[in-house]
């Protein structure tokens, strides 16, 4: 055997074990950070008796979570809803009257790609905004400092957050929605001459609240998430610029994935068990 | 003017992994002295300074203040004994998403709900008293370095505190601001008659602002006595400290009689 061909094949077990130990890492470093998050839940949670002087920190980070995030929202929501119309005529044309494109859009928005695709984009720009803030005030010792004064850090930044999160995220998901349901319908009728009439009845023929509703406490679990999994990575910060970095990061990698987890054990939970629908 | 010791540490040890930080430190603090904690940089005595009030828990040992055993205590009781605790942290740590009044003001706003005039009038004298009067509408980002330290006394003695730590109080600073920031720690603890604990590496500081001295060595107290008790003792900790500082300051400076009591620079 030559040695370029034994350090070939060196290399070929150095990639595979390389591989392996850094999934290994990355998963072993996300449960952890899922069990401080959890603890930082329950601390917020106890942090809420003093709710009351709060109020001014939760309707600042109501306006910095939700308002600011409505342009990224209003972008996504508008387009996600004409691309489902134009989706759902290209597939239904040949089998299925027009008459039901307004139930596919308005059904695949509230239940699915509303609450979802929303708190992706919003969770990405507030968990790493989140991580980012609380890492660098970690990091230049500023939530020592809160500490030394008697403040809480948890009460006054961590609930504050967690707090307007699970407010704004339903609310933004309602703007979403409407958004990206006429979205589809602008195009349903321009592009795929729809009626407005056609377009309203499709949508009343097979509305049920509860997939309103289910999507919406799919946003209030979303909003959760983002909020604490960007202020359990921020708390979290250690080592200087590089570590704000790579915090920001890990909110977004967090957020993004038990985003996608907790979509499909709710989906689960709420339209097979609890309201019944296969 | 030395007292009860007011803070009471014993055998106190840290390690952060093989890193053994504080080996077994016995420090006593007197009610109304000021206590400097002297040593070379990265020697642990920001650490120690942390774990007096309480934001990092030790490996081993004891720190009893006015009796109590902080390291045992719940988080409601550390919070009530923290807010009579002031600490200057060795970057300041000024919320930069505040301004400066806002800084000076929060523990106001949040452990005596002081509002409006009221807490205007009050941030405004703090501001004062650290010479920075009419700066409250300023960002920390606007602050030269000696005024982000001055701006942090002026919150660390927001509550009237009976204890203040300071960490580093003069690091990074010039000659002349840290001069200015020395006779500012002199001049607080006159004006509030408050136990002050400074850790420094500068020995000209340590002789200036302090009553009593103890020089931390290898993750333990190697000396420990008054800032005269200082330049006269045979301990060798303490001369190899000293004359590595007068290495580090090859006649840059001529000694100042009327404030370096002790010729040590």
């Amino acid at each position: 055997m030559t040695s370029s061909s034994v350090t070939a094949r060196r290399n070929h077990g150095g990639f595979g074990t390389g591989l392996f130990r850094t999934l290994g890492g990355n998963a072993l470093e996300l449960v952890t950070e899922v069990g401080a998050a959890g603890l930082l839940l329950w601390r917020s949670s106890l942090a809420l008796r003093k709710f009351g002087r709060s109020v001014p920190l939760v309707v600042e980070q109501m306006r910095r979570i939700g308002v600011d995030s409505l342009p990224l929202v209003i972008i996504t929501a508008v387009f996600t809803g004409a691309v489902t119309a134009v989706q759902a005529a290209y597939q239904l044309k040949e089998f299925v009257p027009k008459i039901y494109l307004g139930v596919a859009i308005y059904k695949s928005v509230t239940i699915e790609l509303g609450p979802v695709l929303t708190a992706l984009v919003v969770g990405g720009r507030v968990s790493a905004s989140i991580a980012a803030e609380l890492g660098t005030m970690r990091v230049t010792e500023q939530i020592d400092a809160m500490d030394a004064m008697a403040i809480d850090p948890v009460r006054y930044l961590v609930m504050p957050r967690i707090v307007a999160a699970l407010i704004m995220l339903p609310i933004v998901t309602i703007f979403a929605d409407v958004l990206a349901i006429s979205g589809g319908f602008v195009v349903a009728n321009l592009s795929l001459d729809v009626s407005v009439k056609t377009f309203v009845e499709g949508m009343k023929l097979y509305f049920f609240p509860h997939d309103v509703l289910g999507g919406l406490l799919k946003a209030f679990v979303f909003g959760g998430i983002i909020a604490v999994m960007g202020c359990t990575a921020g708390l979290r910060t250690f080592g200087g610029a590089v570590g704000v970095g790579r915090a920001a990061t890990r909110a977004v990698v967090a957020s993004c994935v038990l985003i996608l987890i907790s979509d499909y054990v709710l989906a689960t939970l709420l339209f097979k068990v609890i309201f019944g629908e296969a | 003017m030395a007292g009860q010791a007011l803070i009471d540490i014993r055998g106190l040890f840290k390690a952060f992994g093989d890193n053994e930080v504080l080996r077994g430190i016995d420090l006593a603090v007197r009610n109304g002295e000021t206590m400097v904690v002297l040593g070379p940089s990265g020697c642990g005595k920001s650490v120690l300074l942390k774990h007096i009030i309480g934001l990092m828990k030790p490996d081993g040992g004891s720190i009893v203040v006015e009796g109590r055993e902080i390291t045992r205590l719940a988080r409601g009781e550390l919070s009530n004994l923290r807010m009579r605790f002031g600490m200057v942290f060795q970057g300041a740590a000024l919320f930069d998403s505040m301004t400066v009044g806002a800084n000076v003001g929060l523990p106001l706003v949040e452990h005596h709900r002081t509002r409006g005039s009221e807490l205007d009038r009050l941030v405004e004298e703090k501001l004062e008293m650290v010479g920075l009067s009419g700066t409250a509408h300023l960002w920390p980002s606007e602050l030269s370095g000696g005024m982000k330290k001055r701006v942090a006394l002026a919150r660390a003695i927001a509550l009237d505190p009976d204890v203040i730590l300071y960490d580093e109080p003069t690091t990074g600073l010039d000659p002349v601001m840290a001069e200015q920031i020395n006779e500012l720690i002199r001049s607080t603890q006159k004006k509030l008659n408050a136990t002050s604990v400074v850790v420094t590496h500068d020995l000209h500081s340590a002789c200036f602002t302090g009553d009593r001295v103890a020089l931390m060595d290898d993750g333990r107290i190697a000396f420990e006595g008054t800032t005269d008790e200082l330049t006269t003792t045979e301990n060798e900790a303490v001369r190899t400290f000293i004359a590595r500082g007068r290495r580090r300051l090859p006649g840059e400076r001529e000694a100042d009689s009327s404030r370096d009591r002790f010729g040590l620079l």
